[in-house]
């Protein structure tokens, strides 16, 4: 038996984006994933971090059966998910985040049931599950609510329990969290961390755009962006790179037409990231080390902007992805968003 | 960290083949039935509204002096517009439906059979819209004081039975064309609704018909159903009939069997299709 619960090597998929009616002879070409390579070992947490349209659901769909790729293949639970479809459902469930499955007419507990039943349990084992689940996600007093009278948070709640309900051995859950406040983002992780303790034998792919949830769940984690994989390791090992740059955080009186070009200039600076706040900004920096501090001073004070508070912290994921990437991962989504809605 | 016993399960008896089959398809049954308890306006959109188109037809019928059987056509006919209208909107349509919510991801990511869920789907209608179907019945019976005289409860069963059979084999045989479809599956159900009506001889007998158009009809199952329950359930049904009645329900044999294989194999192809083109979450391939 292999110790791999996901395996892929060179996985592809590109999409062909229908054009309207004057542009329907112009094929546009979407690349979602390129020459991915990955494996995650059974009874890990693996997170995928990316921002949105980074490829993530794209790689999720093809790991569920749902998505053909175009290249290289993909084993979930030992099986080809083209090859052996068959092999390979009975073992998975996925869990989006806002999705609105079931039906509205239906209680929590017969959606529930409804989707235990596709996956061939006694109905017994069902409801007694369901209840269990809905007592650990503080859902249990909504059991005989219709689902279309629940709030978001609490449906994705009912959706989270969807996905583990049927006990798989390969877990997907596509931001699972999203939307969700913090106390509900909280119990969700709380209950996923558990649900993977329980048992050594299950394996819990996540994916997600929030850096604290990858840091505070994952085993390992695979950096994604546009497509490919930057970097996957432990979250630990992926910071450790970082250990030896100095970051730091800057407040300062309004820039005075100064820009992270101009910084990332100087042979001091790594990475930096400028963000204009209420009669101010913010500069997040990456230095060699911390020495250079005295460089960027120096460039503050030319301009005329005063520093007005300035800490020295250790490396985040947030900081393996700008190093990684080159910008933030909410800059890189501001900058996908309009690409998207074309 | 300590694990949560409660998320410890001993090896699930999960069933497989046949037996999930037959879970997947009174599980996806179980709220098409209930939703009609829950959700009372179908009272008024699907029983009062068709009643207004028949006791239109019964008038005009009427005010020209037509023998009074064709005002128990309109009225079976009437109610049999409740299954077509059942087929159109709630079985061929609704992958599009479900692909907007997002069950058609999970339909098609567990390991149960989709024709186990479009039989499932089209068992929940066929019990719901058989009430609707009822309650027309007794309501038009009711109000023109409609007269049967049924010469073979036997066959009229059997008519019935395969109709129904046919009509929603073939409902899921174009569901699964509707896979691949986006928005334009509304507007292609708001297309077949009425041309339907009329070539399938709801408010009228299809002999009316010249015998080519008729025979074309004829591929839809309820244009044969409903001529042949006429025939068997009305005194003058047999010379206003299309066909002989043991010819329809041979017909209707072969429809069943057609659009149920049909359905296997078209749902197999498309569902193949609608994955390597990534059709089952979304619109971009």
């Amino acid at each position: 038996m292999s110790n791999y619960a996901i395996e892929t090597k060179d996985l592809g998929r590109v999409y062909k984006i229908r054009g309207n009616k004057k542009e329907r002879e112009i094929r546009k070409e979407l690349i979602a994933l390129e020459g991915v390579n990955l494996t995650v070992e059974r009874g890990e947490l693996f997170g995928l971090l990316g921002p949105n349209g980074a490829g993530k659901t794209t790689l999720i769909k093809i790991l569920t059966t749902l998505l053909a790729p175009t290249s290289g293949w993909a084993r979930v639970a030992e099986h080809d998910v083209i090859q052996a479809p068959n092999l390979v459902r009975p073992r998975i469930n996925m869990v989006s985040g806002g999705e609105s499955s079931g039906y509205g007419l239906l209680t929590v507990r017969e959606n529930l049931w409804m989707f235990s039943q596709f996956y061939g349990m006694p109905s017994k084992e069902a409801n007694e599950r369901i209840v269990e689940l809905l007592k650990i996600v503080g859902l249990e007093d909504r059991i005989h609510t219709k689902s279309s009278d629940l709030s978001t948070g609490l449906r994705q709640k009912m959706n989270i329990v969807r996905g583990f309900l049927t006990n798989p051995e390969v877990l997907f859950l596509d931001e699972p969290t999203l939307g969700l406040d913090v106390g509900a983002s909280r119990d969700v992780r709380k209950l996923i961390r558990g649900w993977l303790d329980a048992d050594k034998n299950r394996t819990l792919l996540l994916t997600t755009h929030y850096m604290v949830e990858a840091e505070e769940l994952c085993d390992r984690v695979a950096i994604i962006n546009k497509g490919r994989v930057l970097a996957c390791d432990t979250p630990a090992n992926l910071k450790r790179d970082l250990q030896r740059d100095a970051i730091f955080e800057i407040e300062t009186s309004p820039l005075n037409g100064l820009t992270d070009k101009m910084l990332a200039e100087q042979a001091e600076v790594k990475k930096a990231a400028l963000t204009e706040t209420d009669g101010g900004a913010k500069l997040e920096l990456v230095l060699v080390d911390e020495s250079a501090l005295a460089v960027v001073i120096n460039i503050l004070t030319q301009k005329n902007i005063k520093v007005l508070r300035f800490t020295k912290r250790e490396p985040t994921l947030e900081d393996v992805f700008m190093e990684r990437v080159g910008q933030r991962m909410e800059d890189v989504e501001k900058e996908e968003a309009p690409n998207e809605s074309k | 960290m300590k694990a949560n016993e409660r998320l410890v399960y001993s090896a699930s008896e999960k069933v497989t083949g046949w037996r999930l089959f037959i879970k997947t398809i009174l599980a996806r049954s179980y709220p098409r039935i209930i939703g009609q308890q829950r959700e009372k306006s179908w009272i008024f959109f699907e029983i009062f509204m068709p009643m207004l188109a028949v006791s239109a037809y019964v008038y005009v019928y009427r005010a020209m002096g037509a023998p009074e059987e064709y005002v128990g056509f309109v009225v079976v006919g009437g109610a049999m517009t409740a299954f077509w209208m059942n087929v159109l909107w709630s079985m061929s349509s609704q992958l599009y439906w479900e692909k907007e919510t997002g069950n058609l991801a999970l339909y098609i990511m567990a390991p149960n059979s989709m024709m186990a869920v479009l039989l499932g789907m089209a068992l929940g209608g066929m019990v719901a819209t058989t009430v609707r179907a009822a309650a027309i019945i007794l309501l038009g019976t009711l109000m023109f004081n409609v007269q049967f005289t049924v010469t073979s409860f036997s066959q009229l069963f059997a008519v019935f039975f395969l109709a129904m059979t046919a009509l929603y084999g073939m409902g899921m045989m174009s569901a699964s064309l509707f896979l691949l479809l986006s928005r334009e599956a509304w507007h292609l159900s708001n297309l077949a609704q009425e041309p339907i009506y009329l070539v399938s001889g709801f408010y009228f007998p299809i002999k009316s018909f010249n015998f080519w158009v008729a025979a074309a009809a004829s591929f839809i199952p309820l244009t044969l159903g409903l001529d042949a329950m006429r025939q068997l359930i009305f005194p003058s049904g047999a010379a206003l009939g299309f066909l002989n009645v043991s010819v329809e329900i041979t017909v209707l044999i072969v429809l069943c069997i057609v659009f149920l294989i049909g359905a296997k194999f078209l749902l197999d192809y498309m569902e193949k299709l609608a994955i390597r083109e990534g059709r089952i979450t979304e619109n971009r391939r």
